[in-house]
């Protein structure tokens, strides 16, 4: 797919509205993470990557890995833009036996990968992934989206030197830089800045872009493509809730589900019902 | 009925500690708001501190604080206190013996929706298996509070499991815990449910549903799981026919493997109830119990299939 970025715009405002629609639904879930992703994440699946929707065990797709798992509600609601994700199961996130687990669950839910969930966890497997495609000699990328308090665990920084020592240039990480974890802004909770300058010391190419800026997320993308030996890491500026007012860099809505009443309000920030 | 969330009454009993001992120090990792410890930051900014995500090094500073002579307290999800830091926790703390106290929150089913990546049903395994760590999981809330008051004078460290739910509260106040001791909270005549952490009060609750079918349960708390009471045990296994352990964990390494290997041989049946050797799913924590066969109902319904099928 390679939707040009009005389009994408428009998928993203759905994917947002259906992400909300899921958490609201389920009464619990990560709104704020989730939405300052979703516009790496639409550009990625409609933009960016070579896959089959019917073959999520194709050989030589491109990888997607969300090692911030919490994010998931954006996931599945890609998902149910490519109709991996029926309608009805838009109502059973974080149910009993859902496919839509609190994170991303691979065994029911293959496109998604890798089970997330435990921070820090997904670089060193988008290491490996990307590892076996330099040992099989395929082409395909592999993508992972960190979150910027995820990145103070140390498996991050374990990951990070392997990915440099084993010359993986087919691995493209992106930060979710919206500044801000659970406990605060991450500058003042457990402070990870200069983050440019440490991917650097760590032998990455780095590049830096607005998170939400469709343009600058491609061409980021398509720069990191020509790298001959280093992994690259995209550090997009988000912000944390975007897309709707009240939730924009609130820190409470990191894990705190819209109540029945903010959902009418976010609903028709994000374009109402025009969506169903 | 009276409920209390057990790590709602940890904050505050650890905002009375706070006064009472200066040399008490609390760490989280950026889930604060969610253990409570939050409170206890805002009363003491200078002995506080959150090391952001990272839990293998929050075990690491824990184990050196404490080095000096401090008291620690070490805080987070269950599933990353003992998972996540598993050997910081062994060679930091355990090994040398340190003074640290480790809390952990949303433990077993009650990490709810979070799911499976949430849920440690292997963590009382994990913690018990370790020379010197201690283990209990409160079995209310006003056992919690008991629990914290009692550690922060015991040295050496502890692992002590909390729930994230409101739960009805089984203790009063005149309760005094006491290490290695567990408490008789019903006698019964056709069997014994000894349990632990939320899973006492749903013991009780099955017990009642029991009684209505003429079988009389009795019920016993065992939230300290190592040590565990082995008098208490022994003499359960010579007055009761039947023992179900009953855990919000894996039947395997858990209260009812502990209370396997203190049994005495040859007496009771041992049943073990808890979650079987899979994963956990999202839900509400009420959801999941339904869903691993752990509400009162199927509780009952399986402690009177395995007395009905022995009776015949
Ligand atoms: C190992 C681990 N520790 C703690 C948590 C609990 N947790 C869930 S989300 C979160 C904050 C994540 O912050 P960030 O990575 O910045 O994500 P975002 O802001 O994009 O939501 C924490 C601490 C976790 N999921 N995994
Ligand atoms: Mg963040």
């Amino acid at each position: 797919m390679r939707y040009d970025v009005e389009r994408l715009a428009e998928i993203a405002r759905r994917v947002r509205y259906n992400a909300l629609y899921m958490i609201t639904k389920a009464g619990s879930g990560h709104p704020g993470g989730s939405l300052s992703a979703v516009d790496i994440m639409v550009t990625l699946y409609f933009n960016i990557m070579r896959y089959r929707v019917e073959d999520p065990f194709w050989e030589d797709r491109d990888r997607f890995i969300l090692s911030k798992g919490h994010a998931c509600p954006a996931l599945y609601a890609i998902f149910y833009e490519l109709g991996i994700i029926k309608k009805e199961e838009l109502d059973t996130l974080r149910k009993p036996g859902s496919r839509l687990q609190g994170h991303p669950d691979v065994k029911r839910l293959p496109w998604a990968e890798f089970s997330s969930g435990s921070l820090g966890q997904g670089l060193s497997f988008a290491v490996g992934v990307a590892l076996a495609g330099k040992i099989d000699k395929k082409d395909y990328y592999t993508f992972v989206l960190l979150g910027d308090g995820e990145s103070q665990e140390g498996q991050v920084w374990e990951a990070a030197m392997s990915a440099r020592k084993f010359r993986l240039n087919n691995l493209i990480g992106i930060t979710d830089r919206n500044g801000l974890q659970i406990d605060g802004e991450t500058e003042s909770v457990m402070p990870i800045d200069p983050l440019a300058d440490k991917w650097r010391a760590f032998g990455w190419n780095v590049l830096e872009i607005d998170g939400h800026n469709f343009s600058q997320i491609i061409s980021a993308i398509e720069k990191a493509k020509e790298s001959k030996e280093s992994p690259t890491m995209i550090i997009a500026h988000t912000i944390k809730g975007k897309g709707v007012s009240f939730m924009e860099n609130v820190v409470d809505f990191h894990g705190k589900a819209p109540s029945p009443k903010e959902w009418e309000l976010a609903s028709v920030e994000l374009g109402g019902d025009s969506v169903e | 009925m009276n409920k209390l969330a057990m790590r709602d009454v940890y904050g505050e009993t650890l905002l009375e500690l706070g006064k009472l001992y200066p040399n008490l120090i609390v760490l989280d990792a950026d889930v604060s708001k969610s253990t409570k410890t939050i409170s206890f930051a805002k009363a003491f900014p200078d002995r506080f501190f959150d090391v952001g995500i990272a839990e293998a090094n929050l075990m690491g500073i824990s184990a050196g604080i404490a080095s000096t002579g401090k008291i620690v307290f070490a805080s987070t999800f269950s599933v990353f206190a003992s998972g996540r830091a598993y050997d910081q926790v062994r060679q930091s703390i355990a090994y040398p013996n340190r003074n640290v106290k480790i809390v952990a929150t949303h433990c077993g089913v009650t990490a709810g929706e979070d799911g499976a990546m949430h849920q440690a049903f292997e963590d009382i395994a994990l913690m018990r298996s370790i020379p010197n760590m201690r283990v209990i999981a409160p079995s209310d809330g006003i056992e919690a509070k008991k629990v914290i008051k009692k550690i922060v004078e015991l040295p050496g460290p502890f692992y002590v499991r909390l729930a994230r739910p409101a739960t009805p509260v089984i203790f009063d106040e005149s309760y005094d815990f006491e290490l290695g001791k567990g408490t008789i909270l019903r006698e019964g005549k056709d069997g014994v449910i000894v349990a632990c952490g939320i899973m006492t009060y749903i013991a009780l609750e099955s017990a009642e549903i029991l009684l209505r079918d003429g079988i009389d349960i009795g019920v016993v708390s065992m939230s300290s799981i190592k040590p565990i009471d082995v008098e208490l045990i022994s003499s359960l296994s010579k007055n009761y026919k039947y023992i179900f352990s009953c855990e919000d964990h894996s039947i395997i390494g858990g209260l009812g493997s502990a209370i396997g290997e203190v049994l005495p041989p040859t007496e009771a049946k041992l049943v073990r109830i808890g979650i079987n050797d899979e994963f956990g799913d999202s839900g509400k924590f009420e959801e999941l119990l339904k869903f691993y066969k752990l509400d009162p109902l199927s509780i009952a319904e399986k402690v009177r299939e395995v007395i009905l099928n022995d009776r015949i």
